[in-house]
């Protein structure tokens, strides 16, 4: 499977080059962890107050770390028009887009593990109960987040003020897997039985497969001039 | 006018082709072939397409009109096939530049499918005399051994096609004369090539062919040695010499 | 289809037809029990949303036959569909608060109808802010029809988030469904339909003259590059 090989090859590539300098994992976890310090001196939440908020507060940090992460993974690609030496290249244009998101949701699941570990110190909230259900939930939410972030990085990459058009581009069709996370994740922190939570987590999984196989076909225009 | 070539003989080929990009036209129907053992001299003044023309060859570019055709089908419907035959070179040299030179190529092969990797990069390594340089970080190269490295990602899968847009540029006085070394031995290899330069005398060391670009249409295909005096004029406009005086 | 349906008749049947749905939107519809004579508005709001809905798949769809046939007026057409769309749809969101306010008390509420509106908007704001921030032009007409067909598909998940978030709002619920509790005036139906047909004619008159300026600018700078090209030489 060639295409198999390519996007091996385009993951291994892109965690190579973070690992040289390490700056985009830097700045996501830096952003996630601001993110949930700020939102203390904003709320103090104490208590049953913080199990309400925390969910909410979490995919506020994921968010923003995301949309960070995304516009730096086609920054290398950009600097000497790397993207188009892929494209010289006899691989898929789909192929390029699962390397490329893989990389991106593995950063995204480091930042995140970053902030809850800092969240659950802060707020003395014990995350160990609800740890699998919770992950799980995080998974598929974070799969669906990164499939648009990946594909609308791409296409940001080709306006001016990217930073602010992937924003715009990405939230607003985001939405269902920002709720989705935000409701999973109080299901499971709050230790409700996952029957009640459940259907949440199938939206976000239905969301991030979709979405995968879409972008997957849509790559390739993105990629054309 | 296109000729009807039979379908065996292999060409790289634009019919037709327009290409646009947004109010400017680059290329106005322009046809033109590039067979094995061709050494084609891509000629012109800034802004007459030549980039346009190659990156179009190259696939990176669709044609807005016409078509690419290589050995007689469409590239564009069988990309895989067009992409392992042709080898690109132009300003931006598609490197990473937190990897090192072997990591660089090395992802090449990756993406071109290369079964016996090591042996093609010992080879481009040798050929463009990056050896010493493999373990470099392409960041920390200068723009010259940048541009060596380039030309050893685009032989590095041994295409038939190299097109090469301004590859001198950057480069000293001895690669130079080694990079021209090697492109005129591509001909007897049975290999293609275009290749642009804006340094006319250097071209015609190398080339047989001369294809004239103005304003995106072709001027004058034919051999470099007949070339009319005027066609050579036009690319000498003062705008092209300012530029080309500007480098270094 | 110029021949057939004149754009000086296109205009005249819209203004027409807009003339229509007043009369139907204050003279033919009965007063509204509670809420009285604000509940009017409603007629405009509601058309204005679906509308807004109808525009956004069609820029999608403009976008799917770009994709596939290359063909620059379909393009002009997802764009222009979009363009009036997002009117439309910020009508919906003016219109909304206005009927709001003195009825429920309330400028806005975050509520099944409203909330897919909004996130509609916001997806109008994306793809038109894209449209205008592509760096090379002749990228501009992809890269949005890449957008607006991950948006499409986006709006059926936000339905589908929405009703299982389970909004409690104070939306009334006979507004696109109907449904058995409705309870809606047959006239005021008659008066819904007038009104959206209205708004539908409205619309593709605007896409229509869209599509004619995107025309002819492409035209003048095609002359424009000829005369260039002519004088250069």
């Amino acid at each position: 499977m060639n295409s198999l090989r390519v996007i091996a090859a385009i993951f291994m590539k892109d965690l190579r080059v973070e690992w040289r300098h390490r700056e985009t994992l830097a700045a996501m976890c830096v952003f996630g962890l601001l993110v949930v310090f700020l939102f203390n001196f904003a709320f103090e939440p104490a208590g049953e107050e913080s199990l309400r908020l925390l969910p909410g507060l979490l995919w506020i940090a994921f968010a923003f770390a995301g949309v960070l992460g995304f516009n730096r993974s086609f920054a290398a690609e950009r600097e000497n028009a790397a993207l188009e030496g892929m494209r010289l290249a006899p691989v898929d244009p789909g192929a390029i887009y699962l390397g490329k998101m893989l990389a991106n949701l593995f950063f995204m699941g480091i930042a995140e593990a970053v902030v809850v570990f800092a969240a659950s110190l802060w707020y003395n909230f014990s995350f160990i109960p609800a740890l699998g259900w919770f992950t799980l939930s995080t998974f598929f939410c974070t799969l669906g987040y990164v499939a648009v972030g990946t594909i609308f990085a791409a296409v940001a990459a080709n306006t001016r003020m990217r930073e602010v058009m992937l924003p715009v581009l990405q939230f607003p069709v985001a939405i269902p897997i920002f709720i989705a996370g935000v409701e999973a994740s109080a299901g499971a922190l709050k230790g409700d039985a996952p029957g009640d939570y459940a259907s949440w987590i199938k939206l976000a999984a239905s969301f991030s497969v979709i979405f995968l196989v879409l972008s997957y076909l849509l790559f390739e225009f993105v990629l054309e001039e | 006018m296109p000729s009807d070539t039979p379908r065996a003989e292999p060409a790289l080929e634009l019919r037709d082709v327009s290409k646009q990009f947004g109010d400017l036209q680059a290329l106005k129907s322009v046809s033109l072939r590039v067979a094995p053992g061709d050494s084609i001299l891509l000629y012109g003044p800034n802004g007459a397409g030549k980039t346009t023309l190659l990156r179009v060859l190259s696939t990176l570019a669709r044609p807005s009109k016409g078509k690419v055709l290589l050995n007689g089908e469409d590239v564009h419907s069988n990309p895989v096939a067009a992409k392992s035959a042709i080898g690109f070179v132009t300003h931006t040299t598609f490197l990473y530049g937190e990897l090192t030179v072997r990591e660089n190529l090395e992802f090449a092969g990756k993406l071109f499918g290369l079964t016996s990797i090591d042996k093609r990069l010992a080879d481009v390594l040798d050929t463009f005399h990056l050896r010493e340089r493999a373990g470099t970080m392409v960041r920390e190269l200068s723009r010259g051994y940048q541009q060596r490295v380039s030309l050893a990602r685009a032989f590095l899968h041994d295409p038939q096609f190299l097109l090469l847009d301004e590859p001198f540029t950057g480069l000293d006085a001895a690669s130079a004369e080694s990079l021209q070394g090697l492109m005129r031995r591509l001909e007897g290899q049975g290999k293609a090539l275009i290749f642009s330069t804006h340094d006319f005398e250097q071209g015609k060391a190398i080339a047989r062919r001369l294809v004239a670009l103005e304003n995106g249409k072709v001027r004058y295909d034919g051999p470099v040695s007949h070339a009319p005096i005027a066609v050579l004029r036009a690319a000498d406009s003062p705008s092209a010499g300012a530029l080309s005086a500007s480098f270094p | 289809m110029k021949k057939a349906f004149p754009q000086t008749v296109h205009l005249i049947v819209t203004l027409a037809a807009l003339l229509v749905s007043l009369y139907f939107i204050f003279l033919y519809a009965p007063q509204e029990a509670t809420m009285g004579e604000v509940q009017r508005i409603f007629y405009i709001h509601v058309s204005s949303g679906n509308t807004a809905f109808v525009a956004y798949f069609l820029t999608f769809f403009g976008s799917f036959v770009y994709l596939w046939k290359r063909n620059e007026s379909a393009d002009d057409f997802a764009y222009g569909a979009a363009e009036v769309g997002f009117l439309f749809c910020t009508c919906v969101l003016v219109t909304g608060p206005l009927w709001a306010k003195p009825v429920w008390g309330i400028w806005w509420t975050w509520d099944e109808r409203l909330t897919p509106t909004f996130f509609l908007w916001l997806l109008f704001v994306g793809y038109l802010m894209l449209r205008s921030y592509v760096i090379a032009p002749g990228r501009a007409a992809l890269l949005a029809a890449v957008v607006s067909t991950l948006g499409v598909v986006d709006v059926v998940f936000d339905f589908l988030v929405i009703r299982m978030k389970s909004y409690r709002g104070q939306h009334p619920a006979a507004v696109m469904g109907g449904g058995e509790n409705s309870g809606l005036d047959p006239r005021m139906w008659v008066a819904v339909f007038v009104t959206f047909a209205a708004f539908l004619l409205l619309f593709s008159y605007l896409v229509r003259q869209y599509m004619r300026v995107a025309a002819l600018r492409r035209e003048v700078s095609r002359l424009r590059r000829l005369s260039d090209s002519s004088s250069g030489a």
